[in-house]
């Protein structure tokens, strides 16, 4: 199967060539899918070469003369390193964007911790407006591409993965889905932990929310979900435990609550390998998650 | 903001008094005055610019990234009909949209808000670029930073980029109040220079000087001028 990032280069050249408000701006990563479109919209393709203080900076001097960018490298060089372009170019300056990443919490193990951006939604959450989409799915990428470039002026962050479900389902760019329906708690999975989850909660009587845009936090889902599931709620993100613990707190603020945040451990592991590997280093796979979600809902967990 | 109370002219007599209005940010006082005769000469003879235009998509681009020491700046924008002179006597107070940081959001007539070094010549490219990819080829882009605020790798980063991209309507002015730390001396324009860009060094007080130097002809290459003032520990 190809990945979110195959899609990425073809669908933005698409919406280049149908939106001249449209403009894609790199550094250094991910130029060759946009060879052809850079071909017929010269000026709207823009690649600064590896500097990534001068792409946020830049994207946002696009912005203020009315184009639409959309930004594309690395998630850690794309909200780590230039994050105060990310909060003063744009928002500070109030000026929009798209930005898409690649690479994720740790696509590319053997690549070392450098390459691994897990505090990426985290530090966007530090910041007032963004919309952040996490998809599962190639199909679901094209979809919230679509959505993200669309979105007036927003604030977009677009996290691709090389992780990915198996099939994809109709998100919209703005609610949770119901995929199972139970009694006892509530498990939202994040984009591509989507398969793990269901695997890990095959047989227990849980209901499992399915997310793909995180930010905002569809809390009135949330909410739903647990009048018949009960307020035990577990997150399981592929990006940093807990980044959304406080968001589902919130949307339970007024009722008695347990919140249980799973995803990727703070600790650098100094490990390389495959992303198999890494999932289950942090308790990620469907077993390690089935035992830590059965016990926090109490379950029997059939062996 | 068509000012209707801008019932007379003002000129550059007038600066000082209207500098005067504003306390509380001593701190940046030689800050501001380093700027002042560089965006008066700006303003006055070089940016086509209005306060009835300042939405209007073919307007020159002035971004002040040295924004620390704004005093001169809001002066010349009250000056020019952008901003009531009744506004600055406000300086820094919490209901007042002048602060000692502008926000563009707040000034009218401001292209950026600046405050953080390094960040208005990369937006000052990315407008360029903007401007470009959309067949503007008339409007100027100005930014103005401090020979200290150079400093910052931001700026780096855009001045590699600019020159060898031909952005031959971005312009940068370099206050240079010798304040930078571990500079050489001619380092700021041979930096630029080194980058592709037209490179100029005037008297940052020398009016006519500013002018000329900032309507020089620079074909296919972004141009610098160097304004050099007294330097800040004088």
């Amino acid at each position: 199967m190809d990945t979110m990032r195959d899609r990425f280069a073809p669908v933005v050249s698409r919406l280049l060539d149908e939106d001249s408000r449209v403009a894609v701006v790199l550094a250094a990563i991910g130029t060759d899918g946009f060879a052809g479109a850079a071909r017929r919209h010269p000026g709207r393709v823009v690649d600064v070469g590896i500097r990534e203080q001068l792409l946020v900076g830049a994207a946002a001097g696009l912005a203020l003369t009315g184009l639409r960018p959309v930004v594309h490298t690395f998630a850690s060089f794309l909200v780590e390193r230039p994050f105060e372009q990310v909060k003063l170019d744009l928002g500070h300056q109030d000026a929009g964007a798209v930005l898409v990443s690649a690479a994720a919490s740790f696509d590319w193990p053997a690549g070392g911790y450098t390459h691994m951006a897990p505090g990426d939604v985290a530090l966007l959450d530090t910041l007032d407006g963004w919309t952040v989409h996490v998809p599962g799915h190639p199909d679901e990428a094209e979809t919230l591409l679509r959505h993200a470039v669309a979105a007036s002026d927003d604030k977009v962050y677009v996290r691709l993965s090389v992780q990915s479900n198996g099939r994809a389902l109709p998100v919209d760019g703005e609610r949770f889905l119901t995929v199972r329906e139970g009694r006892s708690g509530v498990v939202v999975a994040v984009g591509p932990m989507l398969d793990a989850v269901l695997a890990a909660t095959e047989g227990l009587d849980v209901t499992v929310l399915y997310a793909t845009t995180v930010r905002p936090f569809d809390g009135a889902a949330l909410r739903r979900a647990t009048e018949a599931a009960g307020t035990d709620v577990v997150l399981v993100e592929p990006y940093r435990a807990g980044t959304s613990t406080a968001a589902a707190n919130d949307a339970l603020a007024d009722v008695p609550h347990r919140v249980l945040g799973l995803g990727v451990g703070r600790r650098e592991l100094r490990r390389y390998g495959q992303v198999e590997e890494h999932v289950a280093a942090h308790g990620l796979d469907a077993r390690s998650l089935r035992e830590r979600i059965g016990s926090f809902v109490g379950a029997a967990v059939p062996a | 903001m068509t000012d209707a109370t801008l019932t007379h002219t003002y000129t550059y007599a007038d600066l000082p008094g209207l500098m005067s209005l504003m306390t509380g940010d001593e701190k940046h006082g030689p800050a501001a005055t380093s700027t002042l005769d560089v965006l008066w000469v700006l303003y006055d003879r070089v940016l086509r610019v209005s306060p009835e235009g300042r939405d209007d998509p073919g307007r020159d681009r002035f971004l002040l990234s040295k924004g620390h020491g704004p005093m001169a700046y809001y002066a010349v924008l009250a000056a020019k009909g952008f901003l009531p002179v009744e506004w600055l006597p406000g300086f820094g107070s919490y209901d007042s949209p002048l602060g000692h940081h502008p926000d563009r959001t707040l000034v009218p007539g401001a292209e950026i808000g600046s405050g953080s070094l390094g960040h208005g010549l990369p937006i000052a490219v990315g407008t360029a670029l903007g401007l470009r990819a959309q067949g503007l080829d008339e409007p100027r882009v100005w930014t103005l930073v401090g020979d200290a605020e150079l400093d910052e790798g931001s700026n780096h980063e855009a001045i590699a980029f600019a020159g060898p991209a031909g952005l031959d309507r971005l312009h940068t002015v370099v206050v240079d109040n010798a304040s930078a730390t571990y500079a050489r001396p001619g380092g700021i324009a041979a930096r630029f220079e080194a980058a592709g860009w037209s490179a100029l060094t005037v008297d940052g007080r020398d009016h006519d000087a500013l002018y000329a130097a900032f309507t020089a002809p620079h074909p296919g290459r972004p141009h610098v001028v160097v304004a050099r003032v007294e330097p800040k520990s004088a």
